[in-house]
């Protein structure tokens, strides 16, 4: 039976692993390979780097971080942040690393995840979704001219409409959650299996760094509308988040930052939560 | 045929000592530095390369890859290393094959209509099909009916059991039944000889997940990520070639 994924996230700028909370507030704290190879040992089922480098010059730092974790750490690896050409692909691909996850460059150029996917492969392309609840007095961005796309009929099904019987709708945000796009996130997410992506990298932007739980609504509702495997973040803040992200939001796996980076947990006991409370789990 | 004497050679005082070269194949599909990097950690000497000559020379193949069949076959005939394998294959030397590098094995695939695979094993690469989505396939017999498997997802991605069918592959020595290895793939081998079965796993239904034919040992799963266990798989690898 395919176990249910437990996936540490390390955000790593300039080199260097840091966490915030919602994309704020960072601190150092340490090397990306020491990291990697503490979750190795703990039986963490893959990992994921988001490169949160901001200054274009040291955007090639993570290729040596991955290069160096892929050296002695012998799991699936992911990298997401700041992709934007399928030459950036190949280059974290050459490194050492599995997959690639994309999201502002998906938004920006949807048939760029067919591109990518036609070049190397579904199964290293996963599209993150960071979608947010939408409620009444929610404002959103204008539409800027590089989602002119919207327009395009084999794309313009995506767009947002907001159900009239109050049933609840997620949309798209960038920019890490501070701007809200007239985009469905589900639909957004069959649209990007359609073109070719392998997996859903799922983040619920209103939980995210709030340790409160995954938003169980919307990760169930994106699992059951694709065929490929989800990742549900952003919120976890115990062990039964995960078991509920897993078992009632019906996603593949979990990611979680603080509570591992943190040590909160460690990656065994969360397995030997979720082993002890019936879920398939690699231990 | 010239190979280049410091490719296998090192000569140390007055002694020269010759190294097994295990060749993997580059054709440009999948992480090959993953796999390079998982032998060297077991201490067995690797080269990657794309050039026929040196795979002919080599003491054993490996064919690693992910992605699409078509593009992998494609790719080897573009390198001209159809032949270099083939001839790997039937001079008895030890293949590795590892996910695309099993499925090539097969005589042909489903995928994107019929494409011919290296022939040197009989049976069909077919799809993972659950649910709603295979109805356009004309394998009813593969048609899974109970509903509880539509949630399946495809590709078929994670750390997924063995469940071992024979004690004398020697490529599976320490490894424990039932052990976890991570699988990435959409496609599975469907064998006609049923007696090359080393392992199957259980994924909606029970399918082969590696193979062995006298020196050809091939998995679906990835050894090079799938931590310790997998890097036994290596070792052993590296041991079937030194005659270990």
């Amino acid at each position: 039976m395919l176990a249910k994924r437990i996936i540490p996230c390390l955000d790593v700028k300039d080199g260097r692993v840091v966490k915030g909370v919602n994309f704020q507030n960072l601190t150092d704290a340490g090397d990306p390979v020491e990291n990697a190879k503490f979750y190795d040992k703990q039986g963490a089922d893959e990992l994921v780097f988001l490169d949160i480098t901001a200054s274009h010059e040291k955007r090639k730092t993570i290729l040596d971080v991955v290069a160096r974790t892929a050296d002695d750490v012998f799991m699936p690896l992911t990298v997401g942040g700041g992709i934007k050409s399928l030459d950036d692909i190949r280059d974290l691909l050459n490194a050492g690393c599995d997959k690639v996850s994309i999201n502002t460059t998906a938004v920006r150029t949807p048939f760029f995840i067919k591109e990518a996917a036609e070049r190397f492969g579904s199964q290293c392309i996963v599209v993150a979704v960071d979608a947010k609840r939408v409620h009444m007095d929610m404002s959103f961005e204008p539409d800027e001219p590089w989602l002119s796309w919207l327009n395009d009929p084999a794309l313009s099904a995506v767009r947002l409409t907001i159900p009239s019987h109050g049933e609840p709708v997620w949309a798209l945000s960038t920019h890490g959650g501070r701007k809200m796009r007239r985009i469905d996130a589900v639909k957004w997410a069959k649209k990007m299996e359609e073109l070719g992506a392998g997996e859903i990298l799922l983040t619920s932007m209103d939980r995210d760094g709030t340790k409160i739980g995954f938003d169980i609504e919307l990760t169930r509702k994106i699992s059951e509308a694709v065929t490929i495997p989800v990742v549900a973040s952003g919120g976890v803040g115990n062990l039964e988040h995960l078991r509920e992200g897993l078992v009632e939001g019906k996603a593949d796996a979990a990611l979680a930052a603080s509570i591992f980076h943190y040590r909160e947990y460690s990656v065994r006991e969360a397995k030997e939560y979720l082993r002890a409370k019936g879920v398939a789990v690699r231990l | 045929m010239v190979v280049k004497f410091t490719d296998c050679v090192e000569i140390i005082g007055s002694k020269i000592i010759l190294y097994l070269m295990i060749a993997i194949i580059d054709y440009g599909m999948g992480n090959l530095r993953s796999v390079e990097k998982g032998f060297l950690k077991v201490g067995v000497e690797v080269k990657v390369t794309n050039r026929a000559q040196e795979v002919s020379h080599a003491d054993g193949v490996v064919l690693p890859g992910v992605g699409a069949f078509k593009d992998c076959m494609r790719e080897l005939t573009r390198l001209d290393l159809t032949g270099a394998v083939l001839e790997a294959v039937t001079q008895g030397k030890p293949y590795l094959g590892i996910c695309l590098g099993l499925q090539v094995l097969f005589s042909e695939s489903e995928e994107f209509g019929r494409c011919s695979g290296l022939d040197v094993l009989r049976g069909k690469v077919v799809k993972f099909e659950f649910g709603a989505r295979g109805q356009e396939s004309d394998n009813t017999d593969r048609l899974i009916l109970n509903s509880q498997l539509s949630t399946l997802k495809v590709p078929h991605m994670g750390w997924n059991a063995l469940n071992i069918k024979t004690n004398d592959n020697p490529l599976f020595a320490g490894i424990p039944d039932k052990s976890y290895f991570y699988f990435v793939h959409s496609y599975y081998v469907a064998p006609e000889e049923a007696s090359i079965i080393s392992t199957t796993t259980d994924y909606g239904i029970e399918f082969t997940s590696s193979v062995r034919k006298d020196n050809i040992f091939a998995v679906q799963f990835h050894p090079e990520k799938s931590q310790a266990l997998g890097l036994r798989i290596l070792k052993n690898f590296g041991d079937i070639v030194a005659g270990k």
